[in-house]
């Protein structure tokens, strides 16, 4: 018969017993907010040149997004280790689900599932800015517009990109085709690559697709609004501000292996096959990769 | 080799006269000649030193007899407006910018004397838009081309120099894209903006500033007129603020107005001289703008003492805050006070009512 092993209760038993130090206490809490607030009022914070707020993402815009991500899609992360800890790399994505919260999600995945807390860069289209409100909040979130000068810059600087190829033709596009690629761009994504020897990083996202399945488009209002689509899904605009209401589908995130586009050589984007190629290679990965996480996923809610 | 004969135009205003009293206190510069329309305030007057004030129009040929007759070596030209409210509306405007420009770039193609020229642009050349790239290097140009006001002529300024540079290959040109100035000497529409208790912007957007201490605007320029720099160069502080970030660290109260509102607010401020709203003005403040000073560190040779932070709490300085960052500070640290110790007594009270359960142990066991 083995020996019983002795198990020392308490050890140190001369020290005090300290319990085990819960989240920040309410009033710690309240103490934080407050210096948040005296922060902001006068201005005692950093912004960078292209708009990034950092205090404002992490204290409000970040916790705002959290309780979607944890609780509303319970988003699981996969393949956070093919995203480098430091330095640059472009995160290319499927986009889709109407409203980008898919850019939102794989922004909180980035930051809270990566061990080195990585903020993702997102390049949006021109509308975006154009946008009162919104276009502004993009820019204190990280966003800037998608043009190569911007994103070679973000990239040199050693910050993770993320850019979505599909642009409107992926987000717009009808429920029917959902989880079908659309048209990558014309690949400035890869010359950006290409010219600063940046990874890029495939990301497939599973889950965006039915938070607001897209069952029709009225072409003539969005004409007049100047906007590129303007959806109709089962809820809205039937249910009025409840159809604003996302339905909850169950997110997978997977971040695949990254292309390495160093050995290349700068001059390479100059090269229209090689870049044709690449970008076919990152679609056909992304594309894969979505059928995989499809078939992990058991149902659609859950 | 350091210039001989020096001309300044728009010597009148604060940035032109200090360059005038700077290059008059360098010994190596034998002569500086002030030109301006109007005649400096006599405080400018007196830091001009040995600097000659002429009083002529650069609109007017007569301003090349100036140049031959003193056989002038540099020409720096600074009397560039960029508010219709300085020089009368935007008729005179417009014509002191781009007719003055002209003549003098005549005069100074005749006069075989010349061989450096100093331009004080403005990297309004750039615009602003939304499709804008976030930062503008010197390659690049405007997306969205400005259509009018100062930006408009600061492009045609800029062409009618690019065109002298091709007909006088001998002259050095520097053309300097300077963005907003600020400090607590320099007059611009930025300083006239900021010093209003209440600062109305446009509800929903928010521009990047990038802002030059007028120090660093005195220094650049000196250096330009003394060295042998010739090309275009963005010449900035380095980082930058958000507009709104801006008010709020000048201790300004921000009142975001919808566009249309802003628009019809800035004919009527402009009206009574005081404070521009143009559509091109508006869009600035919506969108902002950003340059790279790589150019101006590497190749011009010069980094700017103040970052756009440090050139903002100068300027600052010489304001007195509406909402002052320390009764901000006192506020939040009493509230702060206040809720610890309400944390502590609740913490007590609670202590009391629900007591903790008693640690398990052995010390029974071992006292024992």
């Amino acid at each position: 018969m083995p020996e019983a092993r002795v198990i020392p209760l308490r050890p140190d038993d001369d020290e005090p017993r300290v319990p085990p130090p819960s989240s920040a206490s309410w009033e710690e809490q309240v103490a934080g907010g407050l210096e948040f607030l005296r922060r902001r009022l006068t201005g005692d914070y950093d912004t960078d040149e292209f708009g990034f707020d950092a205090d404002l993402t992490d204290h409000v815009l970040l916790p705002l997004l959290r309780p979607l991500f944890s609780r509303w899609f319970r988003v699981e992360t996969h393949g956070v280790e093919n995203v480098p800890d430091t330095g640059g790399g472009l995160v290319v994505a499927n986009h889709s689900g109407t409203v980008p919260l898919d850019a939102m999600m794989a922004t909180v995945a980035l930051h809270d599932d990566h061990p080195a807390q990585r903020r993702l860069r997102l390049l949006g289209a021109d509308l975006v800015f154009d946008l009162p409100v919104i276009g502004s909040l993009s820019r204190k979130l990280g966003s800037t517009l998608a043009c190569n000068e911007d994103a070679e810059r973000l990239l040199t600087g050693g910050e993770l990109v993320g850019v979505f190829p599909e642009g409107f033709k992926g987000i717009g596009k009808p429920f029917r085709e959902r989880y079908t690629l659309q048209r990558f761009g014309r690949g400035g994504f890869v010359s950006a690559a290409l010219r600063t020897g940046a990874p890029i990083i495939p990301c497939a996202i599973v889950g965006a697709e039915e938070t607001y399945p897209m069952i029709g488009n009225a072409k003539t209002l969005a004409r007049l609004l100047g906007l590129p689509y303007f959806p109709v899904t089962p809820t809205f605009p039937a249910l009025g501000p409840l159809g604003l209401v996302p339905l909850p589908s169950k997110w997978l995130i997977a971040f695949g292996e990254p292309i390495e586009t160093a050995s290349y050589g700068p001059a390479a984007a100059e090269d229209p096959m090689l870049v044709f190629n690449l970008t076919d290679q990152v679609r056909e990965t992304i594309q894969q990769s979505l059928y995989e996480l499809l078939l992990q996923r058991r149902s659609v809610f859950s | 080799m350091p210039p001989a004969v020096v001309l300044v135009t728009g010597v009148s205003r604060w940035l032109g006269g200090a360059l005038a009293a700077e290059l008059a206190r360098d010994r190596a510069v034998e002569r500086v000649i002030g030109v301006d329309t109007v005649p400096p305030s006599p405080e400018v007057l007196r830091r001009l030193g040995r600097t000659e004030f002429v009083r002529a129009d650069i609109r007017n040929p007569l301003i090349g007899k100036v140049i031959a007759t003193a056989s002038v070596d540099t020409v720096v030209h600074m009397n560039i407006s960029s508010t219709p409210a300085g020089s009368g509306g935007r008729g005179p405007m417009k014509e002191l910018n781009v007719i003055g420009t002209m003549q003098l770039l005549a005069a100074c193609q005749r006069a075989a004397s010349v061989r450096r020229f100093v331009l004080k642009s403005s990297s309004a050349v750039y615009g602003a838009s939304s499709r804008d790239p976030a930062v503008f290097t010197e390659a690049m140009q405007a997306r969205r081309v400005p259509s009018g006001g100062f930006a408009r002529d600061s492009l045609d300024i800029e062409g009618y120099v690019r065109s002298f540079a091709r007909r006088r290959p001998d002259v050095g040109v520097a053309a300097l894209r300077f963005t907003n100035f600020i400090g607590p000497r320099i007059d611009s529409v930025l300083t006239h903006f900021l010093r209003m208790p209440l600062v109305p912007t446009a509800l929903g957007y928010d521009a990047r500033v990038q802002l030059l201490h007028e120090d660093d605007a005195l220094a650049v320029l000196t250096r330009a007129t003394t060295g042998d720099f010739a090309g275009t160069v963005n010449v900035g502080g380095e980082g930058t603020l958000l507009l709104s970030q801006v008010i709020r660290r000048l201790g300004r109260l921000q009142v975001p107005l919808p566009s249309p509102a802003l628009g019809s607010l800035g004919r009527v401020t402009h009206r009574f001289g005081y404070v521009d709203y143009s559509p091109e003005q508006m869009r600035f403040l919506n969108f902002g703008r950003v340059v790279d000073t790589t150019v101006l560190r590497e190749e011009f040779g010069y980094t700017p003492r103040y970052t756009t932070e440090q050139a903002l709490a100068d300027y600052a300085s010489t304001l007195t805050p509406v909402i002052p960052p320390e009764v901000v500070a006192g506020v939040t640290t009493r509230a702060q006070d206040l809720v610890a110790r309400v944390g502590s007594a609740a913490g007590a009270v609670g202590e009391r009512l629900w007591p903790a359960p008693p640690t398990p142990g052995l010390r029974a066991v071992r006292d024992a």
